[in-house]
């Protein structure tokens, strides 16, 4: 009688085990990603501060970013950054307190080994244990990076260098920086408390403004209306259109539906062929093409087929939208032979805008993409900055692969466009970029910045190869308006650091 | 073929011994030697690791538990060699994983677990010299009622009686503190079965009804409800709800196996339930619990932090573990006791707590078999008990660790770092092997080469 107990209890024990191997099994397998996803669990976190983490290494094998192992500190790794405050917008920072941010962030799989392709790698993952740690190779150069920041100096301001056709950065820099080692200390305290002291630090050293901040162009984005006006109205080469409509002895712009007239740079006179107005950065041949001939809906098209308007595609993230205004109001006048665009409302806006002025604003990563493209065959890449990862023995297990973001405007267009950003470094206001041996092309920009016509941003963009081929690097280089550098210029002031940096990429110093 | 006279002489459990490789002693020997393998390579591995507290020095203590279960293993042979050959090597199993999750834990408790252990085999051999026959207890039945309830009350004393983290069940002495109920629920289970072989016949035939339900009769199971009352009460009292619900279920399955009547069972669930809506009205840290259980996530940084942190660690493991030392359990309160079944999870995966809950599945069925192969009622029931008490105390842990039923601070039975635990189970061993061993030699000679442990 008792063994017949003793084989029911038996029963319902055993079958107490089977629910409780069923519950486990939910646990550690069926439920085991919504519990890691759980927004309360730290431990993946925790343990990757107690790991050795890869390296972010440049395109020249310098080390940006180490884990070095430690004694007597909260965790087992302390993350180093030789290079200071170099890095700290595309390597990023690593830290417990504040988060991650830049390669750090977006490559953290592959750095603490956690990606699928690393946990494949390793014979670890048959014995328990996580993935070995994978090496992330940036395309940034340090000689290149080095430079740029020591070009700029104590100026506010961004270096962006890209391959045109596979969008690999081989330089981006932003000034101020900050160096990530403050907010990657394991001293969570003194950690916020840097980073509560770089934030109120003028110029914002912590915010990637190469493409994380949006500034006026300027005339660097006539690029962007000179390929509008080619797009809508035809090559001049091909009598497309009558591209010297404009007089050259216009000293100014009267827009339509509007009272301020637009004037020159210094109240010159200038005009002539597209070619010509580009060179010598015409502001009333653009205002008046764009606005009359190109019209809001043509201009709003190709800007945003640059990629305005939409954030940018950057590896690392975080790369803002730049902006080109929409709304121009309602039509007021059809398109007639005297304005073949229409009359709108805000049509003296467009004008403004087709200068890079009134509400256009672009971060220097699009603005290299604008040249970028022109070099490119029209086609706008994917910027990225990280190029591959490998494992823990070298051997590489991701390779980034180029791609074409957009189309921006079509092969021919911008083979023409081409001929005219040279000319501009040639015959225009670019011509302190003119390097024996290089073809370059380039755009200048000089934006006023409020009211105050003594402070103004100094850009430059452009792109520059070996005569007679296609452009190997494509570039944006900003100088920030400065109140205490009066009469900042493109030409004077972004176009020697651009001419610097083309002659290292190529190695002509 | 053995030939010998009935064992239990000297003479023959040395021939005995020196059986055919198929022997229960050899079986024995080589589970052991696997066991022992196991635990080695996986000590090896979280020392190696990076995360691990595991220092080398911490080897000597492993060679002192491997030595001492080898220890047992000649203890068995001497003492009892037609002893069930499993149930020695899967607590062996059990021991040392259990000891190497310690060690790659807490070093000091590291060194303290090998101490216990050591206490544990000195209690296992002392259990088995004592009592060559356990039926010999059954006429000390109230002798043990009154054992059980002193060491239950022993915590209550002022001086030596110690409250740790809001239960009061630990004496102090001096250099080391016990929690006395460990003992108190072995001493408690062989007088429920000494009272229970008695009177089962009388509890087993109820005269009288009540509300159309058969009650047994209130002098027989007066005594015996009187008794488990002040247990549980002094278990209540001292905020021990784990223990408190096991000895209840111990109760409820004691008086089952009895009499073989569901109606105790139904009628202790009932009980149960009352009881459990009472502690939960009385009792804040029962409120505190059963919130945690049914939604640790809602007060995840206070009240549901530990199930929550054991989800999480369990989470991580994943079917394979992080390895050895290479996980995070350390975050997890009261890591190396109650939530070691966690640790493992975590640490060995899917794969590794599966293994500690088989080798459990394991010793219950062997419990059981031990149980049945008994020839005594006394003995049976002693088998029983002792063995679903542990099956019962591992389901209540690993269901409270993985949120199936609220958590009660109980230890996993040879895993969790604990002095008392670990040696009142290598007594519960001691008297399962010392039964079976009883069991064999008095079966017929015949049957005594092919023992029953063999093939089934």
């Amino acid at each position: 009688m008792i063994d017949r107990s003793l084989r029911r209890l038996l029963g319902v024990l055993l079958l107490s085990f089977g629910v409780l191997m069923v519950q486990v099994s939910r646990v550690q397998v069926l439920e085991a990603a919504e519990l890691r996803n759980n927004p309360d669990n730290g431990r993946s976190i925790l343990r990757d501060f107690n790991r050795p983490r890869g390296q972010i290494l440049t395109s020249d094998g310098v080390v940006v970013a180490e884990s070095e192992s430690v004694f007597d500190s909260a965790f087992d790794y302390q993350r180093l950054y030789p290079e200071g405050a170099l890095y700290a917008h595309s390597a990023g920072y690593y830290s417990f307190n504040l988060g991650a941010s830049g390669v750090e962030k977006a490559y953290n799989d592959s750095l603490s080994g956690r990606s699928a392709e690393l946990r494949l790698s390793g014979l670890n993952e048959f014995l328990g244990g996580a993935g070995q740690p994978g090496d992330v190779v940036m395309s940034i150069s340090h000689a290149l990076q080095s430079q740029a920041a020591e070009l700029l100096g104590d100026r506010v301001g961004s270096v962006v260098m890209l391959e045109p056709d596979t969008g690999a950065i081989v330089a981006l820099y932003s000034s101020p920086s900050f160096d990530p080692a403050l907010l990657a200390s394991h001293d969570g305290v003194a950690a916020e408390a840097a980073s509560r002291a770089l934030n109120t630090q003028k110029g914002n050293p912590r915010r990637p403004s190469a493409f994380a901040d949006v500034y006026f162009p300027g005339s660097s984005f006539k690029v962007v209306t000179a390929a509008a006006i080619l797009t809508t109205l035809g090559s001049p080469s091909a009598a497309g259109f009558d591209d010297t409509a404009v007089d050259p002895t216009n000293e100014y712009y009267p827009p339509l539906v509007s009272n301020r007239p637009i004037r020159n740079f210094g109240g010159r006179t200038c005009g002539g062929t597209l070619a010509e107005a580009l060179a010598t950065s015409c502001n009333t041949s653009f205002a008046y093409l764009a606005a009359e001939r190109v019209g809001p809906d043509a201009m709003v098209d190709t800007a945003q087929a640059f990629g305005f308007n939409e954030e940018l595609p950057l590896d690392i993230g975080g790369a803002v939208a730049s902006v080109f205004p929409t709304d121009y109001g309602e039509q007021l006048r059809a398109p007639s032979e005297e304005v073949p665009a229409g009359v709108y409302a805000n049509s003296a806006v467009l004008a403004q805008a087709a200068l890079g002025q009134n509400s256009v604003a672009a971060s220097p990563l699009m603005m290299s993409l604008v040249a970028a493209a022109v070099a490119n065959g029209g086609l706008v890449p994917s910027p990225h900055v990280v190029s591959k990862v490998l494992s823990g023995d070298g051997t590489i297990v991701e390779t980034v692969e180029p791609e074409p973001w957009r189309t921006a405007m079509a092969p021919d267009t911008a083979l023409e466009l081409r001929a005219m950003m040279k000319l501009a470094v040639t015959d225009g206001t670019a011509k302190q970029l003119q390097t024996p041996g290089l073809e370059l092309g380039a755009k200048t920009g000089t934006a006023q910045v409020g009211e105050d016509l003594e402070s103004s941003h100094a850009w430059v963009i452009g792109f520059a190869g070996d005569k007679g081929f296609a452009p190997d690097i494509a570039f944006a280089v900003f100088v920030a308006a400065d109140a205490d550098r009066p009469n900042q210029t493109g030409g004077g002031t972004a176009v020697p650091i651009a001419r610097e940096l083309v002659s290292s990429y190529f190695g002509l110093l | 073929m053995i030939t010998s006279s009935p064992a239990g002489h000297p003479d023959s459990s040395a021939r005995v011994s020196r059986l055919r490789p198929g022997s229960p002693r050899g079986v024995e020997l080589t589970l052991l030697i696997g066991a022992g393998l196991l635990t080695t390579a996986a000590f090896g591995l979280a020392a190696l690791a990076t995360r691990s507290d595991t220092p080398p020095n911490v080897i000597p203590f492993l060679g002192l538990v491997l030595g001492l279960l080898g220890t047992a293993h000649v203890v068995v042979r001497r003492l009892a060699p037609m002893a069930e050959p499993t149930l020695l090597p899967l607590v062996a199993f059990l021991n040392g994983i259990g000891y190497v999750m310690i060690a790659r834990l807490n070093e000091n408790f590291a060194g303290r677990q090998s101490v216990w252990t050591l206490a544990g085999l000195v209690a296992f051999a002392t259990t088995l010299v004592a009592f060559r026959d356990i039926r010999r207890l059954e006429q000390y039945r109230y002798l043990l009622a009154l054992t059980g309830t002193a060491l239950l009350l022993l915590p209550l004393l002022p001086i030596i009686g110690q409250e740790i983290r809001g239960a009061r069940i630990w004496i102090s002495l001096g250099l080391f503190t016990i929690q006395p109920g460990e003992f108190a629920k072995v001493v408690l289970t062989m007088f429920l079965a000494g009272y229970l072989v008695d009177k089962r016949e009388l509890l087993t035939i109820s005269t009288r009804r009540v509300a159309g339900l058969h009650v047994p009769d209130l002098r027989h199971f007066g005594p015996l409800g009187l008794a488990v009352a002040v247990a549980l009460l002094v278990m209540v009292a001292e905020r021990d709800l784990g223990s408190s619900l096991l000895f209840f279920t111990l109760f409820v399955v004691m008086m089952y196996l009895a009499t073989s009547r569901l109606a105790y069972v139904l009628g202790g669930f009932g009980f149960f339930m009352a009881g459990s809506v009472v502690a939960y009205q009385m009792f804040g840290h029962v409120q505190r619990r059963v919130s945690a259980w049914l939604d640790p996530f809602a007060d995840v940084n206070d009240s549901g932090f530990q199930v929550a942190e054991a989800a999480f660690a369990m989470a991580d493991g994943g079917l394979l573990g992080t390895g050895l030392g290479e996980g995070t359990p350390d975050v997890i309160p009261a890591v190396t006791t109650d939530m070691i079944f966690a640790a493992i999870g975590e640490e060995l995966g899917l794969v590794g707590a599966a293994a500690i809950l088989v080798c459990f599945m394991l010793f219950v069925g062997a419990g059981f078999r031990v149980a049945m192969v008994a020839s005594d009622p006394f003995e049976k029931l002693v088998a029983g008990g002792l063995t679903a008490l542990l099956g019962f105390q591992v389901i209540v842990i690993v269901g409270g660790v993985t949120r199936l039923l609220p958590l009660t601070g109980v230890t996993l039975p040879f895993v969790s770092y604990g002095g008392s635990s670990l040696v009142a189970n290598y007594v519960i061993l001691a008297i399962l092997i010392r039964i079976s061993d009883s069991a064999v030699r008095r079966q017929p000679v015949t049957s005594s080469a092919d023992p029953t442990y063999f093939g089934q």
